[in-house]
């Protein structure tokens, strides 16, 4: 199958306009008849909802939380890029484009991220409007501030919770449509099925999970916002019900997915410090602007970091990229900090982790500037860890934060399936090999409040649609899958736990398929994912009842989605010969141990086709062109 | 440093809504100190789990103290003693050896209980229905930089702002009032320009959906502030009373 991207034609500044103009619209009268399914409730889910609920369109949004509220856009700490120049420091929607393209090591296409930076200004203008309380300058204009990856001043922000107070304008949003009987709101629901007519995406079936009730819900599109797959590595920053599940459901159904290999470790986490952890918690990256990362220059210094003098330092990002310093993007942070480590120079009871030291900020603008930026996060440091970041250096490590991959979609951002479209981390359009900070709460509203409402617009108004029901038998045959995989599921009475095997699952794809790959490694790795989906289906215990709120069975579903996608993401990053961003094959590295890309053979997206449960997956792949600009070897020096 | 502690769990279970609840004894055996008080529970989940027993039910999402779906009653505090704390980051070494814990679900008129200490918060939602948000179409915003706040204006939005909807301050209240969490939402869009042209109308209708959904009201116990996981201050309750008040009298709704 020849993948389109459907990229519009002309100069690139100009594609977005002409396409909005192209794409046919529906009558308003008519857009009520129209209703449309979106799963989740995050930057992208709930913006979307409320944009095309104003409309006019009859929208049914599911959310697995209690609220659509919670979802986990929330936790996003340090901003929003927005190419607004309010700086006046050189920026412009092309140099975010540019700074995005690159970041991503030329990974991702052109016309998209154009579009992103393009409509990054409205999503400001949008969110203030909402009542979004941005941080502000004395003069009562927004305050920026810089994120890796850039060196102009183009972060939007509120504080340490950035993401929380961007989720809820569009949770307020969301509300008045609610109250508005335009957004019908199913909480605490979990996709377990696509259902596809002649086709095309119609309906999901959803589970209760207070019932454990099956649910059957028709539709004329369906949107899959349902976030990344970062908890396939068991311990990462995700929220717990954070999965694959339904992105992964979608493939199963004929949705092609990609890049699965493109997972973002980010450079600034807490280090793990027990096996019983649950998940790590993020040190957002804006304390990358004011913070310097060093390690002891000899490798087993035990001293604490007040008896280590300056000269017995290295700040070796620093040291490494003069112009970028500590803001490099975060792939390069993570890297580096795994080489400190890896040679010995770590600190901590562990030697897992380096100092991210702010108290020459502190010494600069004093402690109470220091604690408006940060306070917050300096706060939850010191309740996960006991010490205070205000006198010792915090220990940070990478860990598990965002995944690039996704569903494949076209520039519509609908997936190979039409009437499937995917926003936000579930989709993989904008960010390449590696995100950016601060981007992902662009792209999720820029995909939701910007995209969404026109291209959905223009596929209800093409395609020829027949009213179908939750009678229709594609709905009865989707619904005995989903109830079968639950008995399965409730059948399982062995010796482990599910979360025993989520945490083995999350170490083999740490230890093989993490920061640093090689093909010995991976090929080890695939063959220990396999014995344990076997085991899994052998010997997991799943206690209670499938008509309950059964938080085990929950679960159980997710991880054995997340046994099968772990394959999926391991055969992905065996295929792809070269280096590039996240994604680190240790046979193709520059002498600076840098990633280093094969243009010539791997400038594509690749994306996966599903081919029945005991075939390999067939990859297809979509040739990234690039008009614009130039390829380089990424430099941050 | 890192301890191991056991403890005597007194747990709130509570198979269905309409079911009778007990309090269920369980122990808790080596558990690190540096555990989350939830990870303390998964502990116990697991233990249970592998004995054949049901594990209790309870919510979280984030665990990092921001979306707001954890939360139960750990000796007679919502989240816990600990100042400014969610459940998810209440750690362990708080507690001491042989201790003995009484967890309970967040209790409430207005709050449904579904299992063990999981809980129907919804009303909180419906009370952001009636009027929690300012109506601006997805499109039509002016220019950011054309509303100009003061920098001390914003801050004292975002102090109210900073509200995670957990439900703490209703599980706190004698009166089960959730005033503390309206007058977050109230005060955060009312210090807003933005958020002035409707803020006789919010306040109203806010207020009346609280009092419809069976929250109490304030007799000013303050024990709402005293245990909100994000510090919010009662001082927005008096704003939010003011805005009321301002509302009934001064505009021309009713």
């Amino acid at each position: 199958m020849q993948l389109d991207a459907k990229i519009p034609a002309g100069p690139l500044a100009e594609k977005w306009d002409k396409h909005r103009f192209d794409l046919k619209l529906v009558n308003p009268a008519n857009k009520r008849k129209f209703t449309i399914i979106i799963v989740g409730t995050g930057l992208a889910g709930g913006s979307a909802a409320a944009s095309l609920a104003e409309l006019g369109y009859h929208v049914k949004s599911f959310c697995i939380q209690d609220t659509p509220r919670r979802a986990h856009s929330i936790a996003a700490q340090g901003g929003i890029n927005a190419s607004k120049n309010y700086a006046n420091d050189g920026d412009s929607d092309w140099r975010l484009f540019y700074d995005t393209i690159k970041g991503g090591d030329f990974r991702s296409r052109e016309a998209n991220v154009y579009r992103l930076a393009q409509v990054s200004g409205n999503i400001i203008d949008q969110c203030t409007a909402q009542g979004v309380p941005f941080a502000r300058e004395y003069g009562g204009g927004l305050a920026n501030r810089s994120f890796g990856g850039a060196q102009v001043s183009r972060t939007f922000y509120a504080r340490g919770q950035t993401g929380q107070q961007l989720l809820l304008g569009a949770y307020s949003a969301m509300s008045r449509q609610i109250a508005a009987g335009m957004i019908e709101m199913f909480p605490r629901r979990e996709m377990l099925e696509l259902v596809i007519i002649d086709g095309q995406a119609r309906g999901i079936v959803t589970r209760h999970l207070i019932t454990g009730e099956m649910e059957c819900h028709a539709a004329d599109a369906v949107v899959l916002a349902s976030g990344g797959y970062g908890n396939v590595f068991y311990l990462s920053t995700n929220a717990m019900s954070s999965n694959v599940s339904a992105a992964f459901r979608a493939y199963k159904r004929g949705a092609f997915f990609a890049n699965p290999c493109y997972t973002q470790i980010h450079p600034t986490c807490i280090p793990i410090h027990g096996t019983y952890q649950s998940k790590l918690t993020l040190m957002s990256e804006s304390l990358r602007n004011d913070g310097r990362v060093w390690v002891p220059k000899d490798p087993g210094d035990t001293r604490p970091p007040d008896q280590i003098p300056e000269s017995e330092r290295d700040y070796y990002l620093e040291r490494k990229y003069p112009t970028f310093g500590n803001l490099v993007p975060r792939d390069v942070a993570s890297r580096n900090a795994k080489a400190q480590c890896d040679a010995g120079r770590g600190v901590g009871e562990t030697g897992r982790a380096v100092y991210l030291d702010l108290s020459d900020a502190i010494k600069r603008d004093g402690r109470e500037v220091i604690e408006r930026k940060y306070g917050n996060l300096f706060q939850m440091y010191e309740k996960i860890t006991d010490e205070d970041p205000y006198q010792v250096p915090m220990r940070i490590y990478p860990a598990s934060h965002y995944t690039m991959g996704g569903l494949w979609v076209d520039y519509n951002l609908m997936s190979t399936i039409p009437g499937l479209f995917v926003l936000g981390e579930a989709n993989f359009s904008d960010h390449g090999a590696n995100r950016l900070g601060a981007s992902a709460l662009m792209q999720g509203l820029a995909d939701g409040y910007f995209v969404i409402p026109y291209t959905i617009g223009g596929y209800l108004a093409g395609a020829d649609h027949q009213h179908v029901s939750t009678s229709h038998s594609a709905f009865r045959d989707a619904l005995g899958f989903a109830d079968a995989r639950i008995e399965k599921l409730m059948k399982l009475t062995g010796k482990r736990t599910v979360n025993d095997f989520h945490r083995r699952l999350g170490a083999i794809l740490w230890d093989y398929c993490g920061m640093s790959r090689n093909d010995e490694g991976l090929k080890k790795g695939l063959q220990m994912v396999r014995d344990l989906r076997a085991e899994f289906w052998e010997n997991a215990c799943v206690p209670g009842s499938a008509r309950d709120l059964n938080q085990s069975l929950e679960r159980a579903g997710r991880v054995a989605d997340f046994l099968e996608f772990g394959e999926l993401l391991i055969l992905d990053a065996l295929e792809r010969r070269e280096s590039c961003g996240s994604h680190f094959n240790e046979a193709f590295q520059t002498e600076e141990h840098e990633a280093l890309r094969d243009d010539e053979h791997f400038c594509h997206v690749a994306a996966w086709e599903y081919r029945g449960d005991e075939q390999v997956p067939e990859r297809h792949i979509e040739p990234l062109v690039f008009e614009n600009v130039h390829l380089t070897q990424r430099s941050y020096k | 440093m890192t301890r191991t502690i056991n403890l005597t769990l007194k747990v709130w279970r509570q198979p269905a809504a309409a079911a009778k609840g007990r309090f269920e004894t369980l122990h808790a055996t080596n558990i690190s100190t540096d555990m989350s008080f939830l990870e303390m529970l998964d502990v116990v989940n697991e233990q249970l789990t592998l004995d054949g027993k049901e594990p209790i039910a309870f919510d979280s999402d984030c665990r990092e103290g921001i979306c707001g779906q954890c939360g139960a009653v750990i000796n007679g505090h919502p989240h816990g003693a600990e100042k400014g704390t969610t459940l998810c980051q209440l750690h362990m070494r708080h507690f001491q050896n042989g201790d003995t814990i009484v967890v309970e679900p967040f209790r409430a008129r207005a709050f449904k209980l579904h299992k063990d200490l999981i809980i129907d918060r919804s009303p909180l939602d419906q009370i952001i229905q009636a009027g929690g948000y300012i109506s601006v179409h997805t499109g039509g915003a002016p220019e950011a930089n054309t509303i100009p706040i003061s920098e001390d204006r914003a801050e004292l939005a975002m102090d109210a702002a900073a509200c995670i909807g957990c439900g703490a301050c209703v599980a706190a209240c004698p009166n089960a009032s959730a005033m503390l969490f309206v007058s977050a939402k109230i005060s955060h869009l009312a210090l807003l320009p933005q958020g002035r042209p409707e803020a006789a109308r919010r306040a109203l209708s806010m207020v009346r959906k609280m009092d419809e959904l069976c929250f109490g009201n304030c007799s000013n116990e303050r024990e709402c502030e005293a245990e909100c996981p994000k510090e919010i201050s009662i001082a927005n309750i008096a704003r939010m009373n003011r805005e009321y008040i301002k509302a009934g009298f001064f505009s021309a709704l009713k």
